[in-house]
């Protein structure tokens, strides 16, 4: 059984990120990047379950630029196989790197594709659902649970009401959340293992994807700074002010 | 914003003004790369932050508890270096023929620092083990080698320095400690330790302790004292633990700072026998233990100027999230209020942070490089220079961040206000933790006496020179940036206040009159070694600059601007202190112990 892992570089959680002066952007400018934490997780389960012996081969892929190697070495070091990634400077939507993430695909054949269910960058929660699309393949999204049962994987997902619990034939999409694991720490001699490991290096061209971006970033700013409370004098006035002034019950 | 280290200037030190990519070069470190070297860093970062920074605060209010005869420590501290031995981390520097991963030393002294910083006192039991396992190396017979070392270099056994006792610290010569050869050639151990940082604990199944002690009949003084290992438990043949050594835990000292390293006075020999092994020969003691001692006061210096770090770091985040006060010049209270880090004192004060702390974390990679190089080169003769340059600096290394890096985290509590003198806030504590690093591994004074009365005068001043050379390499390479003529020029010049008051000493009549005034000699000299150090980085940001993207300069411009700040505000007050040296001022060595008090 083969994993496909997808790895994000993204801004490390512990950055405040700030706008850029000119509002166009955020500033990245000489800050932390990490693997996107949700990323981390699905390489931690695909490690886990390679190392009971239910997958024979992790590849761990990232779409992104050149510097995006440093994150699928992280990958590589947490015990991953091998490593693609698939370079551009672009900025990314999610239809683009489902694209991308389905190219690698069709060239890998995985039987199962871990994958965040978000990136703390964008917090899109897409490209997983997208690349189902793709694909044509069953998707399990919000795992907290994975377990593999002859040939189908049984995914507890995490939804409003509680735990739902899906029954998936492979190949299938699996998005972590939260609580799927709690990824362990590379060490040093891995690291050291994981310069060895093989790192492809494809481009979109390479591919036959268009990444061409759809979505045009208009601004970034700050949220507006939050006014300082006030005191109310008895619940016929707060009442007063949730229905008149912040129009939040009727 | 990272509150325990600044990677961007991590990279400038290691790779813009010093050489870590020459060492990196080599075939000793074939190994490694800068990219490995980065991938290291970001792990080291995410745990000591997870794990160790989570629980400073709380094992500083919970210090470790001595109960019946045994020691308590919270469990995040066991979880803490847990992770750093899964890591890989103990091993990290020794070379492969121990079973370590052959980082070069100034790599190693980076990935620790971030673990220093966040947590000082759970660092100190890691610090102590790695000293141990290289003394054991370089002075051990091989079947003791066999027998402990493995254990020391994974981490599986923590190991401890037993020097002091409670009538000698400064003065090891007096130490008491019986060491009765036994017929099957070790030794019994009979005598009393005082102040040993991790002399008990709950983490690991052993311990192994370093003793200085003296066989009977052995000459008096320093000549008689012999380095024995000391297990905590006995260790069986086939390598399993066997009996308890009989090392009693008398009690545990109370501390100001580093509250989450246990300090233990030993009782050794007291219920029953202290099994020891000599390690070296007989009456080499002090010269084995301090077989590694540049490399320890290295590493106190390097504790000193994290703790700072740390404060430097909260303190300025602190700066720029704070509201407090309007201008100067406008003083409307219906404009909002600026962010205190507006004011021109609370540049000031961070500013004064960034230069001793950047300035003496230069010094402390500086002489990681010259301990790295002279690992790597054949040249006997650009070794000895090294080995002479060392010497010189490792007392300044020792001293001057301990005094000044912690005249850093008395500002950065000052920064914070009230806020800053609560237990709410980390500032007091890592001012607390730092406060020890003047006191053990040789006290300030005995660092004074040791750069003065020795270390200048070693082999007619050779390594004086051997500075006054690298220094003006470094001058020589700020040729060209007119922008630091000017600053080249004032170090030549307290160069030269150095040196004559060196040679005024020599030759004073009265050796005790001569040294009186050490202490303030010893940082005088500091105040130039470290301007030297500014100047080095100085050259690098400009040449950066240079070649660099603008978004970088806010950093390279910051460089330059503590350069020029140490040079205005501090350097010059060493003048004043080099005067009262060369006059042989004896106003405090000529008091008697009557006149401060009148009885
Ligand atoms: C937290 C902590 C951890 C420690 N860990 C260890 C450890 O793991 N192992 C170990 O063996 N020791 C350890 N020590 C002991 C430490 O090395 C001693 O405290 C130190 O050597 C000073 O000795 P002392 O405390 O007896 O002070 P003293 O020697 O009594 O010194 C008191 C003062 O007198 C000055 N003084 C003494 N002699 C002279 C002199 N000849 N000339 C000028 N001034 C002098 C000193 O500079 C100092 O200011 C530790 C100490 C502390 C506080
Ligand atoms: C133990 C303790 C006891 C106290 N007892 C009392 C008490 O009994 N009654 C009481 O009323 N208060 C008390 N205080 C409060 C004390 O007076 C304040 O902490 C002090 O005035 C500083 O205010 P702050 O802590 O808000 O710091 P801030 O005002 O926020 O100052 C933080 C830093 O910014 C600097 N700064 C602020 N404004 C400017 C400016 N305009 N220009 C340049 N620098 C500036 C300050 O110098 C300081 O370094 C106490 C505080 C402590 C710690």
């Amino acid at each position: 059984m083969k994993i496909l892992v997808a790895v994000k570089r993204v801004v490390d959680y512990n950055v405040k990120v700030r706008p850029k002066s000119d509002g166009s952007d955020v500033d990245l400018a000489n800050v932390k990047m990490s693997i996107n934490p949700f990323c981390e997780i699905a390489v931690e389960e695909a490690v886990r379950l390679a190392e009971k012996g239910l997958a024979t081969e992790v590849v761990a892929v990232s779409v992104g630029p050149k510097q995006a190697q440093e994150q699928l070495r992280t990958a590589l070091a947490l015990g991953a196989d091998r490593a693609v990634l698939v370079e551009t400077d672009e900025s990314l939507e999610p239809l683009a790197i489902a694209k991308c993430l389905k190219a690698v695909c069709d060239a890998e054949s995985p039987d199962i594709i871990l994958m965040g269910k978000q990136a703390i960058d964008g917090d899109n929660n897409q490209t997983g659902q997208m690349l189902s699309a793709l694909l044509d393949c069953s998707q399990a999204t919000f795992a907290s649970e994975l377990t593999l049962d002859g040939g189908k994987a049984v995914v507890i997902r995490e939804v409003d009401g509680g735990l739902q619990t899906l029954e998936l034939s492979l190949p299938a999409i699996v998005t972590s959340d939260l609580r799927l694991n709690e990824p362990r720490y590379a060490s040093l001699p891995n690291i050291m293992k994981a310069k060895r490991k093989s790192l492809d290096v494809k481009t979109p061209d390479d591919l036959g994807v268009s990444i061409a971006p759809r979505v045009t970033l208009l601004g970034v700013e700050l949220p507006a700074e939050r006014q300082a409370g006030i005191k109310v004098d008895d619940v016929a006035m707060l009442v007063d002010k949730l229905k008149n002034e912040a129009k939040v019950i009727s | 914003m990272s509150m325990i280290v600044n990677r961007r200037d991590l990279d400038f030190v290691l790779y813009e003004t010093l050489g870590l990519d020459e060492i990196l070069n080599s075939e000793h470190y074939a190994d490694y790369d800068r990219e490995s070297l980065d991938a290291m860093l970001d792990l080291c970062q995410t745990i000591a932050e997870d794990q160790f920074l989570s629980c400073a605060s709380k094992l500083d209010a919970n210090e470790p508890q001595f109960v019946d005869g045994k020691v308590e420590t919270i469990p995040e501290l066991k979880e803490a270096i847990a992770a750093y031995q899964e890591a890989g981390l103990c091993a990290s520097a020794y070379d492969a023929d121990v079973g370590g991963l052959q980082l070069p030393w100034m790599a190693d002294q980076a990935l620790n620092g971030m673990f220093v910083c966040a947590n000082n006192p759970a660092h100190i039991y890691l610090f102590l083990t790695q000293g141990v396992a290289n003394m054991l190396n370089a002075c051990g017979s091989d079947e003791l080698k066999s027998k402990y070392l493995p254990n020391l270099v994974d981490g599986k056994w923590f190991g401890t320095m037993c020097l002091s006792e409670p009538q000698a610290g400064s003065s090891l010569a007096d130490i008491r400690t019986k060491a009765e050869p036994k017929p099957d050639g070790s030794y019994a151990l009979t005598g009393t330790k005082m102040w040993i940082s991790g002399g008990e604990q709950d983490i690991t199944e052993n311990i192994v302790h370093m003793v200085l002690a003296k066989i009977p009949g052995s000459p008096p003084g320093v000549k008689g004292i012999s380095l024995f290992l000391v297990p905590k438990n006995r260790v069986n043949d086939d390598g399993t633990i066997g009996e308890y050594n009989n090392i009693a835990l008398a009690g545990l000292n109370h501390k100001m700072g580093c509250r989450g390293a246990t300090n233990c006075l030993l009782n050794f020999g007291e219920s029953g026998e202290s099994i020891g092994y000599l390690v070296g020969e007989p009456n080499q003691g002090l010269a084995n233990m301090f077989h590694m001692m540049n490399e320890a006061r290295i590493s106190v210096g390097m504790s000193a100027v994290m703790s700072a770090l740390g404060g430097y770091l909260y303190s300025l985040d602190y700066a720029r999230n704070r509201p407090q006060g309007r201008p100067l010049v406008n003083r409307n209270p219906e404009d909002p209020q600026i962010m205190i880090s507006e004011h021109a004192d609370i540049k000031r004060m961070l500013m004064t942070q960034k230069a001793f702390i950047e300035g003496a974390q230069t010094l402390m990679y500086y002489c990681a490089e010259l301990i790295d190089t002279k690992k790597l080169s054949t040249d006997l003769e650009a070794n000895q220079r090294r080995d002479l340059l060392l010497d010189l600096l490792t007392p300044i290394c020792k001293s001057w961040p301990s005094e000044f890096c912690l005249e850093a985290n008395k500002l950065a509590i000052q920064i914070l206000g009230g806020y800053g003198y609560t237990r709410e806030y980390p500032v007091e504590r890592l001012y607390r933790d730092n406060r020890l690093n003047h006191i053990h591994e040789g006290t300030w004074g005995i660092q004074g006496i040791d750069i003065l009365g020795r270390k200048v005068r070693m082999q007619n001043g050779a390594a004086v020179k051997i500075l006054r050379e690298e220094m003006q390499a470094t001058i020589d390479s700020a040729a060209g940036h007119a922008g630091l003529s000017s600053f080249c020029d004032q170090l030549n010049e307290y160069l030269v206040l150095i040196e004559d008051t060196i040679s005024v000493v020599e030759q004073a009549e009265d050796p005790s009159l001569a040294l009186a005034n050490a202490t303030i000699f010893l940082d005088a000299m500091g105040h130039l070694v470290i301007a030297w150090m500014w100047l080095k980085q100085a050259v690098a940001a400009v040449n950066g600059k240079q070649k660099g993207n603008a978004a970088d300069d806010a950093f390279y411009d910051g460089k330059v601007a503590a350069m020029q700040f140490f040079f205005r505000y501090e350097l010059p007050k060493i003048k004043p202190n080099l005067r009262l040296v060369a006059d042989l001022d004896s106003t405090c060595y000529d008091l008697t112990a009557e006149q401060f008090l009148g009885v």
